[in-house]
């Protein structure tokens, strides 16, 4: 007779593999009892994982219809089930999986809506922060190009080479019939959740590299320099602005 | 803002409290005895769900239904948990907390289901480990929930409620009676749901669940009962409710409907019901103390 421990591991890998036998210490009260029994928990451990995805992923889903999200999400779970109790940080790596998940290929910007879908339930979720206000900005930074930001914590930046905000507001709304016009350029996208409400605006040339210098903790000259290798006469006081507008900057630190 | 509650949770009907439900609540603050949350679901850092959770802690009482701590689990207990379940115990006051016994995880992997155990001699001294590190890291009594199973292991020595009454008697935590999986399990193994209602020990259940379950059935065509928390609770198991309400006094009780949730009319007409169950056992004890001639007529 196994002990718990083994019971339990044999028990755990017969659930995440369907292909398993069905641990031999349970009852078999009747013929096929033990594995129809089974296969309740089977379908209820992935059915709960694909439909915690399905939630957080609704565009994706969209994207794609439901039995092909449905498929992709199992594949997912069976590769990647999840390491915490904690549901809520369950789907952090689906972007990447989709964008290796060879029959996905057909749809490419699948993955960065993904992304996109994640940073806005990571925003949902993270700590809360008061923005700074316009006033105290000014007062604080100054003129000082050396001054270094404190972003919101909710903020995230996705890129892509894809129209990723347009794709993502379109697939959102279907079934209002607006002719869709979908840019040919890639969009990035500045996702932050200044009070309830996740707000996701569409970045300037060079303020994706802006935001993430700032995030990685450079200053504002640093940070608008490396956003000018990306596009000439990149606009530090419009992008500080927008960022500012959008309740993206929590703190002011001068750089020594 | 108004005084937050600390006493105990009433002996009425609570729901599950849903996002999806949130602005019903906090417009029409309905006549409802209490909420009930996943602890899990709370477990984010800020956001909405803080929000809302905080006004509605605000105006009626809270229970906090932990469902990834795996008590029944082989080995030892996640301390990253129980230490995120204890932030959000003195972060949220609630009146009660309870847990399952079930596990959900293994090594590294969290399975996001209740899954059964064999009720021996090992697996109750472990059980029992785990609800005194539990009720030592809260500070607290935690309830303790009897689960709704699909199989059975041929290694089980004892009774469920003769292993609750047993974990009980160790540990000193108190008992959640969920009807519906009572009823699940006596139609999935063949037992009479109603002799296991009639030998819980009542006097140590401090809530009680009520859900509904989906029907399927066995390869040989028998029943199989699924706990999904997708629908009304079911007539058999309102009637099994009533049977375990006459045992235990009137006892908090909550209304679990998680999946495909309804419009709040739908789930606080569940309530109501539940309500009205309570109350009838509240007058059925004073007719029959009546009939018994605990009372003089005059
Ligand atoms: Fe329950």
């Amino acid at each position: 007779m196994p002990g718990p421990s083994e019971l339990e591991a044999d028990f755990a890998r017969a659930v995440l593999d369907a292909k398993a036998d069905v641990p031999a210490p349970l009852v078999r009260e009747a013929p096929g009892v033990p594995a129809r029994r089974f296969g309740v928990y089977r379908n209820n451990v992935y059915a709960s994982l694909i439909d915690a995805l399905a939630a957080r992923f609704p565009v994706t889903a969209r994207l794609v219809g439901d039995a092909f999200f449905r498929a992709m999400a199992r594949a997912y779970a069976e590769t990647a089930p999840p390491n915490s109790p904690v549901l809520l940080r369950y789907g952090m790596g689906f972007a990447d999986f989709i964008a290796s998940f060879p029959p996905a290929g057909p749809v490419p910007y699948l993955a960065d809506v993904a992304r996109l879908e994640w940073a806005w339930h990571a925003a949902y979720h993270a700590a809360d922060a008061a923005p700074l206000p316009l006033e105290a900005l000014a007062e604080a930074v100054g003129d000082a190009a050396s001054a270094t930001l404190t972003l919101h914590p909710t903020l995230h930046v996705v890129r892509s080479v894809y129209p990723v905000i347009t794709i993502w507001h379109l697939a959102a709304r279907e079934g209002e019939d607006e002719p869709a016009r979908i840019p040919a350029d890639g969009e990035d996208a500045l996702v932050v959740r200044p009070k309830l409400d996740v707000e996701v605006r569409r970045l300037p040339a060079g303020g994706a590299a802006f935001v993430l210098a700032l995030k990685s903790g450079a200053c504002l000259e640093q940070a608008a320099e490396q956003a000018a290798q990306e596009v000439a006469g990149f606009d530090l006081e419009a992008n500080l602005a927008g960022l500012v507008v959008s309740g993206a900057i929590v703190g002011v630190g001068a750089e020594p | 803002m108004a005084q937050r509650q600390t006493g105990p949770i009433p002996p009425r009907a609570g729901v599950g409290l849903k996002p999806q439900h949130y602005r019903d609540i906090l417009d029409a603050e309905p006549d409802i005895g209490w909420f009930e949350i996943h602890a899990e679901n709370y477990m984010g850092e800020g956001g909405p769900p803080h929000a809302y959770l905080t006004a509605v802690r605000e105006r009626y009482p809270l229970s906090l239904h932990g469902v990834g701590l795996s008590i029944g689990g082989s080995g030892p207990l996640d301390k990253d948990h129980l230490a995120r379940l204890k932030a959000l115990a003195d972060r949220y006051e609630p009146a009660l907390f309870s847990e399952h016994l079930a596990w959900s995880s293994h090594d590294t992997v969290y399975l996001n289901d209740l899954l059964p155990l064999p009720y021996t001699e090992a697996t109750l001294a472990t059980v029992c480990g785990h609800i005194d590190e539990v009720q030592e890291a809260l500070g607290r009594q935690m309830l303790l929930e009897n689960p709704s199973t699909y199989v059975a292991f041929a290694a089980t020595s004892m009774s469920e409620v003769e292993f609750l009454r047993e974990i009980v008697r160790r540990t000193g935590c108190g008992l959640l009676l969920d009807v519906n999986n009572v009823f699940v399990q006596a139609a999935n193994h063949g037992f009479d749901a109603a002799a296991y209602v009639d030998g819980f020990p009542a006097e140590h259940v401090g809530e009680i669940h009520l859900g509904g379950h989906a029907e399927d059935a066995d390869d040989d065509g028998s029943a199989l009962l699924i706990d999904d928390h997708g629908r009304e609770v079911a007539d058999p198991v309102w009637a099994l409710y009533a049977r375990a309400l006459a045992r235990t006094g009137p006892t908090p009780t909550l209304i679990e409907w998680d999946n495909d949730v309804p419009a709040w009319a739908t789930l606080f007409a569940e309530a109501r019901r539940a309500d009205a169950v309570i109350a009838d056992t509240v007058w059925s004890d004073a007719l029959s103390a009546d009939q018994h001639g605990s009372c003089v007529a005059v």
